[in-house]
């Protein structure tokens, strides 16, 4: 592999998140490295998607601290943390159901565009160039994930596979530093995660963008990820590379009950 | 067979983003225009102009604003009757008290006011959405009823509360005519009608789109909600303020609060509804739809009763319009939920393909 693994990009220290009495996330310390596949595992109910909520700003930890690239993180909104550059995709796809796959993934441009409202209305010189100029880097995107044919077509209209596709298209209009992933390839048949995994990596090699990635599918984990946390009912049971994590006593447990 | 897009490549990104993508539409509504500005004048006759086409004008502007907020955003409101009175009331102030204010600008500054007001009003839509939203502008609807009755400023102390404004003139052209008035609303309808294409095909758009559609994923990609709902509080309140302006000055010429009740936001918000929430075209199909339809049943109904040897008296006409009119809103609700628009855009699609079923 030609990418090189990085220093820390994003510090999370001793994270504890509570939603009234019910403890979803408790004390919690990982590292994510710059360049690097961080997948993020446990069972069903073990505060992985809280945990990258936490991270993208859409919960708020009670303790804890967050550092990114080397400062502290004050609390923020979510579009605060995509203007940092962390960009997401969600595990029950929430793509934008009336629009089509272009305007979706455009929306994703959404950040880097600043001509003002009146300029928009009279669609004068600089709105149109800069409509031209984003248009040109959202058809790389739909080059890069194969999905030229159905730029045109409500995505309400796609299939699920395809859906999940323009999910990661609109993320990577972003052009973010870290991605977060969550269960991106649920609900897949084989080919469909093959074409997946090869999109992670693709991009994870050609853009050098730190990726964090849900996934239930432990050879597909396994396979991709450089680093493995586990969480088994909030609080973090194992960490390391992936051959670490398996042999892990404590991993085992949790996936498969005491008695193996 | 002529409705065709065989052969009409677009080699430019510029070319894939014009309003109209296939020539045959642009040449229609081009055709449409040049029509409503040269034909429609030569045809009409004076009660057309009066009940039908000036009405229709100036409320498809007002619904193209309820449009933008509610079909665009997906933020309901029933407040729009209260923002077109707002409309009329600044314009009509910003008239009698500043010296030789220009009429268009008035409108304009009309506009700029139920822009502010709009966006006053819109600061719910930060904390609740949905039905609630919807009774939350209920709240302009009263407190605009009540202003405009009861503070004297506001109508310049007329003991009635009726206010009138005479003389339109606009760049050294008197407006006297109901052809003058019919084109001079024509302006204004093509122009706004222009700049909400563009911002629905811009990044504001697809904004308020975005947090139409899924509000949590569009946070998570940048996008402010803020911002968004509340500039499409002052966008759309601006359009329906340029409208009650014109409904008042144009149309009606002295008016007094009523003439903007509840009654009006509920008339806007079905616009939209029937003709198709966000769509620019559904806007004008919704309009056209409620403000021809009772008329049409009213001269329709006596002509087809005498047609049978029946005649129906004058209440019963009214009352068989009532439910004629909407068993009618009914039925195309359950044809199609997505409104006129929805068909007529069916239709297109049928016709590119025609005669051939694939």
């Amino acid at each position: 592999m030609s990418r090189k693994i990085g220093d820390v990009i994003l510090d999370l220290q001793n994270i504890s998140l509570r939603f009234g009495g019910v403890k979803a996330l408790t004390d919690i310390s990982f590292d994510i490295r710059e360049h690097e596949v961080r997948a993020i595992i446990g069972p069903n109910g073990a505060g992985k998607s809280s945990m990258l909520n936490v991270i993208n700003g859409v919960y708020h930890p009670q303790e804890g601290k967050i550092f990114y690239r080397g400062e502290e993180r004050r609390k923020m909104e979510p579009h605060m943390a995509a203007s940092t550059g962390i960009a997401r995709t969600f595990q029950n796809i929430a793509l934008f159901k009336g629009m089509s796959v272009l305007d979706n993934i455009m929306t994703g441009r959404n950040l880097k565009m600043k001509t003002n409202i009146l300029l928009q209305a009279l669609w004068l010189g600089p709105a149109q160039k800069e409509e031209i100029e984003h248009r040109r880097k959202v058809e790389e995107i739909i080059d890069f994930l194969e999905i030229q044919h159905i730029r045109k077509t409500p995505v309400g209209r796609l299939p699920y596979g395809l859906q999940k596709r323009v999910d990661l298209g609109r993320a990577l209009a972003m052009e973010p530093q870290i991605l977060l992933l969550d269960e991106p390839m649920a609900g897949m048949n084989v080919e469909e995660k093959q074409d997946m995994c090869r999109f992670i990596l693709d991009v994870n090699d050609q853009f050098g963008t730190t990726i964090v990635l849900i996934e239930h599918d432990m050879g597909v984990v396994m396979d991709i990820s450089d680093r493995v946390v586990v969480l088994d009912y909030g609080k973090k049971i194992g960490d390391g590379v992936p051959d670490e994590v398996r042999s892990n006593p404590e991993v085992i447990k949790a996936y498969l009950g005491a008695g193996h | 067979m002529i409705y065709r897009e065989n052969g009409q490549f677009k080699t430019t990104y510029a070319a894939d983003q014009q309003i109209f993508t296939i020539a045959q539409d642009k040449w229609f509504v081009l055709g449409l225009i040049a029509f409503a500005f040269i034909g429609v004048p030569m045809l009409a006759d004076e009660y057309m102009f009066r009940a039908i086409l000036i009405p229709f004008l100036i409320l498809s502007l007002a619904a193209l604003g309820v449009n933008l907020l509610v079909g665009y955003c997906g933020q309901i409101t029933l407040g729009a009757g209260a923002f077109m009175a707002i409309g009329a009331y600044a314009a009509y102030n910003f008239m009698i008290r500043v010296d030789g204010v220009p009429l268009v600008a008035a409108l304009l500054l009309g506009g700029a006011t139920t822009a502010a007001l709009g966006i006053i009003f819109g600061i719910p839509s930060l904390r609740v959405r949905g039905l609630y939203l919807a009774v939350a502008t209920l709240a302009a609807q009263f407190f605009c009823d009540w202003a405009f009755l009861r503070l004297g400023w506001f109508t310049n102390y007329s003991p009635s509360g009726s206010v009138s404004i005479s003389n339109l003139s606009a760049f050294g052209w008197a407006i006297d005519s109901p052809v003058e008035k019919y084109l001079f609303c024509l302006l204004f309808l093509v122009a706004f009608a222009f700049f909400a294409k563009n911002l629905t095909r811009a990044s504001i758009g697809r904004q308020w789109m975005a947090i139409r559609d899924m509000d949590v994923a569009a946070e998570v990609i940048g996008i402010r909600p803020m911002w968004a709902k509340l500039s499409a509080f002052a966008v759309s309140s601006f359009f329906i303020g340029v409208a009650g302006a014109l409904w008042g000055f144009v149309h009606l010429g002295s008016w007094e609060p009523a003439a903007f009740s509840v009654d009006r936001s509920f008339q806007l918000l079905f616009m939209v509804i029937i003709g198709g929430l966000g769509s620019i075209m559904g806007s004008f199909f919704g309009a056209a739809f409620i403000v021809i339809m009772p008329i049409f049943l009213n001269q329709a109904l006596p002509a087809l009763g005498s047609l049978f040897g029946i005649a129906i008296s004058t209440a019963g006409v009214a009352h068989a319009e009532f439910i004629i009119f909407g068993s009618l809103i009914v039925f195309f609700l359950i044809v199609e939920p997505h409104g006129l628009a929805r068909l007529w855009a069916i239709a297109k699609e049928k016709l590119r393909l025609w005669p051939f079923p694939h």
